[in-house]
Formats: C-alpha cells, sequence, structure tokens
C-alpha cells in the first residue's frame, strides 16, 4: 500500500479552495499601483492542484500510515511516549486562544499571560527553583538557553576562564551539540561500572576552566545518581553551576525536585512529562527553571503580576535577552497546563510513581530472558542489551526493533546509551496497564524464541509494513529530497 | 485510589510489586534517599476532574479580548481552509513522535517530503529540512551556518531592517561567542546596501536581509549576491513565503539560504506560538543545512518509501561537532502548512498575496489623505505599512478610539524595539481576510479620530 504524491494527481485548473472576489470599490484596482517589475516574482511554483477531497484523501491515508500513542504502545526510552489526554487537544483549539494575536494590547491578553505565569509557579514548585522562562520551544532549545545564561553569569562575574562545559558520556545527544552552539567546550565524564557518574574522574576534571556539569538525572540508563549531593556540592566547591536535563523528569515529579539536589538551573520538556502531544516531532516546549542565583539571567521579557494585571518585564539588565520570536509555543503550554490542572498535586506524584512501577514490572519480567546490565531496579526506563543475541545467532538490537514492528509496537530508543552494546532502552510511562504491558512482554518474548529458532524471519523483519527496511545508504549517497 | 489517566487498580499494584519483588512502590524510590524525598506534597492545587477544568479555562478565556486584527509584525490573519485543522487532528499525526522508524512512519516521511518540496519550489532553492522552531531562529542557524561555510569568518552582517525580535534572538546567540554581529544601517526604511562594499572584509561569513521587512516595505536585492558572492560570503534572504507567491524569491535575488516563517500559511494567530521556522539552501550547501531532513530511497524489493537521512550532521550522531543542536522541531506546524499549501495550490496562494497587496493598498491610501499621519517613505510594500503619526497624543487616541469599536488598529513599533525613536510608528497589517466592511469600518472610525 503506497500513497503517491499529491502533486502526481495534480490536474491544471482544479481546486480545493476558492476566495471571496476582491471587493474594493470599482475603479480602485486600476488605481492600484503595480508592484515595480524589478521586484516581481518570475517563475510559478509547482503546488498540487487538486480538489478538497484529494486533499482530505491523502492526509488521511498518510494518517494511516503512521504509529502514534493513540495507536498503540510507544516504550521509546527518554522521550516519555504517554498518553496526551484529550481534554488538552480540546482546550488548545478554543478560538479565545488560537484568535489571539500574541502583540494585542496587554490589557487583551492577561487570560493568556494568566495560563503563563501560573504554569511557571506550578512548574517552579514541582522543579524546587525559583522561576523560569517559557520562551524555549523544545528541549535542546531549553539546554541552549540555560546554557547560554550560566555563560552570561560567569562573564559578569569576570570569570573568563571557564570555557568548559562537562558531560557525562551517557547523556543525551542534544547536550554537547548544546553546550558547543554556545561556545563551550566538551569534556566527557566516565561512568562508572554502576552505570552512575565517577566521581573520581569528576573530580578530576574539575577545576577553574569548568562553568558546569550537565547532568540527567535519573541518567539515561534510567537509574538514579545516588551521589548526587556530593557531585554537586564537588562542582559548586570548584566554583562551577549546574544544569538539569529534564527529559526524565517524569521519574521523580513530586518524590524529589532538582532544586533540592542543588541543580542551578534546568530545562523541562512539556512534551515528555507534562503530556503535550509529540505531533510527529514537534512542537515540543523546553522551559528553563533557575535557582535566584541565575534568575537575572532568564530570557526577556519577564512575567510580572502588579496591581493592574500581568505585565512584561523587558529592564533586566542581566539578561541574555529572546531565545524565540515570540513568547514561547504558547498552545503547548497551554496544554501542559491543563494537564497540570487535572492532575494535581497527587495526580503527577501517582503519575510518576506509577511510570516507575511499569518501568520495574517490564525490567523484572524481560530481565529474566535478556540482559540488563545495569542496575537491579530502575527509575522511569532501563536499557537491555542484545549482544548476546548478536553472539549467539546474528541477532541485532535493529532487528528486534523490526520484529516488534511487526507485533504492532513502536520499538524502544536503540543503541542508545553509547555506553551499552546493542541497546535497547524501554519506557512504557503510567499510561500502559499491566494487561497492555504483559501482551507486550509476550510479544518480546515470541521475539526472543524467533532469535533461536528462525533468525531470517527477524533479519527480513518488518513483513507488516507498506516498505521494508530502506536502503540508507543510498538515501545518502543519491539524495532524494524534494519532488 | 484513582487518578486521571493512570489505568492501575489496587489489585495491579499489588500483583505487579510482587512480581518484582518489592513491598511497595516506596521501595522503588529508596535510592533517592531520605534528604531528597519530599516529606510534603508539591505545593499546587488538588486535581480537578475534565468539567472543572473546562470551566476554569473558559473563565480564563474570558480574559482575552478579540478585535478585528489589523495586526502583524511576522504573525498574520489570513484565511485558512478547513481542512487544515481537520486532517492535522488526526491523532495518529498528533501523538507520534519523530519518525525514527519509517517503515512505521511512512505516512509522517512523506509529508515532511511533500513540504520540503513545497519550500523549495516557493524559495526556489534546492533543499529545505523539515523546519526549525520559528523565523527567529531560522535566522540564527542561518548565521551558524554561513560561519561554518567560511574558514576563520567571525561577523555576520545583519540588515538593521529585520525583524526588532528576530534581531534581539541573533544578539542572544552571539552573547559570550567569538561570533559577532555587524548591522548594515537602513536607508529610508530599507537596508542601505551601498554600505556593503565598505564592510565586506575576509571575516565576513555573509548578510542576513529580511523583504517585507520589519516596516512591511519590500528591499530590492539587485547584485547583492554576486558582491557578497565575490567576498566568499553568503547571501541568506528572509522572507515571509506568502510573499513569494508576488515578489521575487530568494533564488531569484542569488541568495544562498532562505529562511523565515511559514505561519502565514495556515498557522492561527495563537498567541505567537506554536509556528514553523523554515530554512532551504542551495545544493552546495546540502550537508550543512540544520535538523532533520527527510529522502526518498527503496526497500530490498525495491518499493519507494521515505527515511530520516544525512543524519551525520545530526546532534545524537555528531554530538559537539553536529551543525545544530536541534532536535524536535515544529513538525505538526509543519504539517499544517504542508495541508494549507495542498487546499490552496499555486492559484490560491497568489490570488492571497495579491487580495492582501491590494486591500492594503487600499487602506494605505485613505488613511495617508488624513491629516496627522504620513506613510513616511514612499517604497513599495506588500500586506503591512508604517502609519506615522505626528504627536504620541494623537497615536493613543487612534488606538483607543479604534479599539471601543472592536478593532486593534496596528502594532506600535516601540513595543518591539523599545526605542523612543520608534515610538510614533505604528505598523498596520492588511490581508485578504479583512473584508471590505472591515476596512470601511477602519477607516470611519479613523476619520472621526483624526479629522
Amino acid at each position: 500500500m503506497s500513497e503517491p504524491l499529491l502533486i502526481d494527481l495534480s490536474k491544471p485548473g482544479r481546486k480545493a479552495y476558492c476566495y471571496p472576489p476582491l471587493d474594493l470599490p470599482r475603479g480602485f484596482d486600476q488605481a492600484l499601483p503595480e508592484l515595480p517589475p524589478e521586484l516581481q516574482r518570475q517563475t510559478a511554483a509547482r503546488l498540487p492542484e487538486v480538489a478538497e477531497l484529494d486533499v482530505v484523501r491523502h492526509f488521511t491515508r498518510l494518517s494511516s500510515l503512521v504509529h502514534g500513542v493513540d495507536n498503540g504502545m510507544y516504550p521509546l526510552g527518554s522521550c516519555t511516549m504517554k498518553y496526551n489526554p484529550k481534554l488538552g487537544e480540546h482546550i488548545a483549539a478554543m478560538d479565545q486562544f488560537t484568535q489571539i494575536h500574541p502583540l494585542q494590547d496587554i490589557s487583551t491578553v492577561q487570560g493568556c499571560l494568566s495560563v503563563m505565569y501560573n504554569l511557571l509557579e506550578d512548574l517552579s514548585s514541582i522543579t524546587g527553583m525559583s522561576w523560569g522562562s517559557l520562551q524555549p520551544c523544545a528541549g535542546a532549545h531549553g539546554e541552549y538557553t540555560g546554557l547560554k545564561m550560566i555563560r552570561s553569569y560567569f562573564l559578569k562575574r569576570g570569570e573568563t576562564e571557564r570555557v568548559k562545559v562537562l558531560i557525562p558520556v551517557s547523556a543525551h545527544g542534544t547536550n554537547p551539540a548544546s553546550a558547543a552552539v554556545v561556545g563551550f567546550d566538551v569534556v566527557e565524564v566516565k561512568s562508572n561500572k554502576e552505570g552512575l557518574v565517577d566521581v573520581e574522574d569528576l573530580a578530576s576534571k574539575l577545576d577553574h576552566t569548568v562553568a558546569a556539569l550537565m547532568l540527567t538525572n535519573p541518567n539515561t540508563l534510567g537509574l538514579f545518581e545516588t551521589d548526587i549531593l556530593k557531585i554537586s556540592e564537588m562542582v559548586h566547591k570548584a566554583g562551577g553551576l549546574l544544569y538539569y536535563d529534564g527529559a526524565n523528569m517524569n521519574a521523580i515529579m513530586g518524590m524529589a525536585t532538582p532544586g533540592d539536589m542543588g541543580f542551578d538551573v534546568i530545562h523541562l520538556n512539556l512534551h515528555k512529562t507534562f503530556s503535550t502531544p509529540h505531533g510527529g516531532g514537534g512542537p515540543g516546549s523546553g522551559p528553563v527553571m533557575v535557582n535566584d542565583r541565575l534568575r537575572p539571567f532568564l530570557p526577556k521579557p519577564d512575567i510580572e503580576l502588579t496591581d493592574s494585571g500581568y505585565v512584561y518585564r523587558w529592564d533586566d539588565e542581566d539578561s541574555i535577552g529572546k531565545v524565540s520570536m515570540f513568547w514561547g509555543n504558547f498552545l503547548v503550554i497551554l496544554r501542559a497546563y491543563v494537564y497540570i490542572l487535572r492532575m494535581g498535586s497527587e495526580g503527577i506524584k501517582a503519575a510518576s510513581r506509577h511510570a516507575v512501577l511499569n518501568a520495574n514490572y517490564l525490567a523484572s519480567k524481560l530481565g529474566q530472558r535478556i540482559s540488563i546490565p545495569y542496575g537491579k531496579l530502575c527509575m522511569h526506563e532501563f536499557v537491555a542489551s542484545a549482544s548476546a543475541l548478536k553472539q549467539q545467532y546474528g541477532v541485532t538490537a535493529q532487528d528486534v526493533a523490526k520484529a516488534l514492528i511487526d507485533e504492532g509496537y513502536h520499538p524502544p530508543t536503540v543503541y542508545f546509551p553509547l555506553i551499552v552494546d546493542e541497546a535497547l532502552m524501554f519506557e512504557p510511562t503510567e499510561s500502559e496497564s499491566v494487561e497492555s504491558l504483559d501482551r507486550f512482554i509476550e510479544a518480546f518474548l515470541r521475539i526472543l524464541d524467533l532469535a533461536k529458532d528462525d533468525p531470517k524471519i527477524l533479519k527480513d523483519a518488518p513483513h507488516h509494513c507498506p516498505v521494508g527496511r530502506l536502503d540508507e545508504v543510498r538515501a545518502v549517497k543519491e539524495p532524494d529530497l524534494r519532488y | 485510589m484513582i487518578y486521571p489517566y493512570i489505568p492501575h487498580t489496587d489489585a495491579d499494584r499489588r500483583a505487579m510489586l510482587k512480581a518484582i519483588g518489592v513491598e511497595s512502590i516506596d521501595d522503588l524510590f529508596s535510592g533517592l534517599g531520605a534528604d531528597l524525598l519530599l516529606e510534603d506534597s508539591v505545593p499546587i492545587s488538588h486535581g480537578r476532574t475534565e468539567d472543572e477544568v473546562q470551566r476554569m479555562i473558559d473563565s480564563i478565556a474570558q480574559r482575552n479580548v478579540r478585535g478585528i486584527p489589523f495586526l502583524g509584525c511576522g504573525c498574520y490573519d489570513h484565511i485558512t481552509p478547513a481542512t487544515v485543522r481537520a486532517l492535522s487532528s488526526l491523532p495518529s499525526f498528533v501523538t507520534a513522535y519523530t519518525p525514527y522508524q519509517a517503515e512505521m512512519s511512512q505516512g509522517l516521511l512523506q509529508a515532511i517530503y511533500e513540504f520540503q518540496s513545497m519550500i523549495c519550489e516557493i524559495t526556489g532553492l534546492d533543499v529545505a529540512n523539515a523546519s526549525l522552531y520559528d523565523g527567529a531562529n531560522a535566522a540564527v542557524e542561518a548565521a551558524s551556518l554561513m560561519l561554518a561555510a567560511k574558514r576563520k569568518s567571525r561577523v555576520v552582517l545583519v540588515s538593521e531592517t529585520i525583524h526588532p525580535f528576530a534581531l534581539k534572538v541573533l544578539n542572544t546567540w552571539a552573547l559570550g561567542t567569538e561570533h559577532s554581529i555587524t548591522l548594515i544601517p537602513q536607508l529610508d526604511g530599507t537596508a542601505d546596501l551601498e554600505k556593503l562594499e565598505s564592510m565586506l572584509g575576509d571575516e565576513v561569513a555573509g548578510l542576513i536581509v529580511q523583504t517585507p521587512n520589519r516596516y512591511g516595505l519590500l528591499e530590492d536585492y539587485t547584485s547583492v549576491a554576486e558582491r557578497l558572492h565575490a567576498n566568499g560570503s553568503l547571501l541568506t534572504i528572509s522572507a515571509d513565503p506568502l510573499s513569494l507567491a508576488i515578489q521575487k524569491s530568494p533564488a531569484e535575488w542569488g541568495a544562498d539560504i532562505a529562511i523565515g516563517d511559514t505561519q502565514a500559511l495556515g498557522l492561527p494567530l495563537a498567541f505567537g506560538g506554536p509556528s514553523c521556522g523554515y530554512m532551504a539552501v542551495s545544493q552546495a550547501l546540502l550537508r550543512r543545512i540544520p535538523g532533520r531532513v527527510v529522502g526518498a530511497t527503496v526497500d530490498s524489493q525495491g518499493r519507494r518509501g521515505y527515511t530520516l537521512t544525512l543524519q551525520a550532521r545530526e546532534q545524537h550522531i555528531k554530538r559537539e561537532r553536529a551543525t545544530s543542536n536541534i532536535c524536535s522541531n515544529q513538525a505538526l506546524a509543519a504539517l499544517m502548512t504542508t495541508i494549507h499549501l495542498s487546499s490552496l495550490g499555486w492559484g490560491g496562494m497568489v490570488e492571497a498575496a495579491q487580495q492582501s497587496y491590494a486591500k492594503a493598498h487600499y487602506l494605505a491610501y485613505h488613511l495617508a489623505q488624513l491629516p496627522g499621519v504620513t506613510l513616511v517613505w514612499d517604497k513599495p510594500f506588500w500586506c503591512e505599512f508604517p502609519l506615522v503619526f505626528s504627536d504620541a497624543k494623537r497615536m493613543r487616541k487612534f488606538l483607543q478610539e479604534l479599539r471601543n469599536e472592536g478593532i486593534f488598529a496596528g502594532v506600535r513599533l516601540s513595543s518591539l524595539t523599545r526605542k523612543s525613536a520608534d515610538e510614533l510608528v505604528l505598523l498596520v497589517a492588511v490581508t485578504e481576510k479583512r473584508s471590505r466592511e472591515e476596512l470601511e469600518l477602519y477607516l470611519a472610525a479613523a476619520r472621526r479620530v483624526l479629522k
């Protein structure tokens, strides 16, 4: 089953949409100045010319070739693919929000500002930080913003020699990439044999040239950094700051806070922890939250509540400035606010507790048949290794992933983190029931049986998709990126 | 205890804990230690039912006031076909993530491929990516790309006439790095590119300009690309993509990079976000483009399929040596633009652009007849123009009186630039969506105030 490109269904003259006729007074069109010829476009663009039903069928069929959380379990590690409540979609579609212009007079946008202000208050409580900014559009954008603030903090203090950011080898790829964009040198910190930060290695790298340590806690192995208080003390003693990558915040909501752990700045992923939909790769939202030390450096404008209502504050001298065009991905921010209102204090805590319960249940069952190299218990996710399968039967993590697709599941994250050979990283989230997990476990065990009995089936998987494994090399060597 | 969106029963919890081999859920958190485990609940409100949340949001929403928007400055109220919301709300599009697993994401990948194609067609350039955060961040990525493409360069020239917020975002990006931004001054509302020659040196990576610019004016880039290329530098043109239905495309000006925001193509105002940044580049820059790129290829049976490609540029492979740190982008917003363009076709785009042009000129022409306001610069514009008031009091009264009529008359430039020099400038945007009645209502109110 393949779907043609819409452009290939084009027929000159066919239309899916009509504008009302231009109804300016008679004669005005003649008076209209012509666009100077040197500014006029010369060539037409090739866009589809189709009927409305063609558009509807095309995109409806395309959507049937996509697997989302609404279709089935999606245990993609570190991405927190939890259920996205329909209430959020309903509210984000309300005209009273979608039809508001970002530059309306402030007295006419008090509703939007109240959503943003109250969400910042709630996020401050949940993370144990002082305040934040909702401008960043995604997690990596939040990292960039937080690191920029760290940079400005040290420049302001005249500590220009602090040019290094320490990052564990197990960190998300965006961490080192964001540090590089901000102009820091990246220095890797080793993991110890438990999969945690190697404190000795860290100590050897801490000096007056270190600006910050970036950490995910729990880390990408799903393990809590039990030495975190010691680590934060060490970093602070050396004059550095601590950055918390909030990608894994779904493990600890209501149980502990990054603020108590000693972090100075964190980013959250509202599209992970706070249940806003991932949209096929975005839009997300990556708020940064800070303690008092970094608060003056937050992006502008801040929102303040005064006697006359909410106002923007533009006058913070130390602010790093703006990081997005307007105020952030407002409709995503709104959905996260709705989620928190619905869940409340007990609900967000229950979400994390059940996310951790589900991950441990899954790990306990799968761990009987496949190696989970690090940790006896895990937090919200865990990493298994297909290394033995590869040695015994030639079946790789990739093969297992593709076979899961045939079973109707989105595979776990594969080949990440880099410290686990043939890594399969599972994050079931709190959304899945025990029956749903049991069905997944059965499917996974069937695949392990096949690895032994008929590995060829796995090597050729998936068998039940519109396409089989694609020729990635050809995609790179002969790029075909447009019609 | 039943919690929203969590399916577990008491019996489930007991059975699961038993399987894990622990007594309680608390045992799973023992690693956090007594020092870190919170004793009290997080101080946010208790949970609410769906109905309670809806009522609460309804009352918050009432504090937003809607009017007839003649507001622009990077966010415009255009007509959007009903197909856009209906099709972009299909649950599998909404609830999927980045299509890492190509075989079960073909629909999403193909839609992105169609998006990339349309952006290439509209800008005239060769290669487009899957989207960036917004127009301002697209400018940041363009600046990074130009610096990376020229050895030992460290300066990016930026026209003073680009959107004030995009300029702020660029300044944040340059802060504390070895890169710097040098402004090209303006002359009568457009970039003074006569000054370009004297500013070009080995250290200059390229130039970023914008048309229509911050005043809504269209700029002339005749011979700009040639002068930059002779210096080994690149040209980036930022443009509202809808304007490209009638004005010269970035490729026709000889640009190497085209950027902007697709908000005008199917995205609601939404208090400014999500919108969707776009970037297209010439073939020579193919392997430097930031972010996700989808390509077509074949499977082992020769069937055509789509996949994320050229990933060796990206952060999850290259880490600190990646071309950008971007991971999540604005995929669903890009899908909305793709559906919008599929519905409009080129004819529809041209119609929307021409009607916006005509209606903006109609309003501008009649406003210019009134005392106390002028259209300062006699330069071509598209759907937005600067109206300059003789004094601040008159401007305030104008805005207030029109608001009383339910009209949002324009954006004060000084609210963006925070500069007193811009205090008397009002930017008025008129799209094809503004009806004749709305235009006449605006004019009637304006005549009453400015008599």
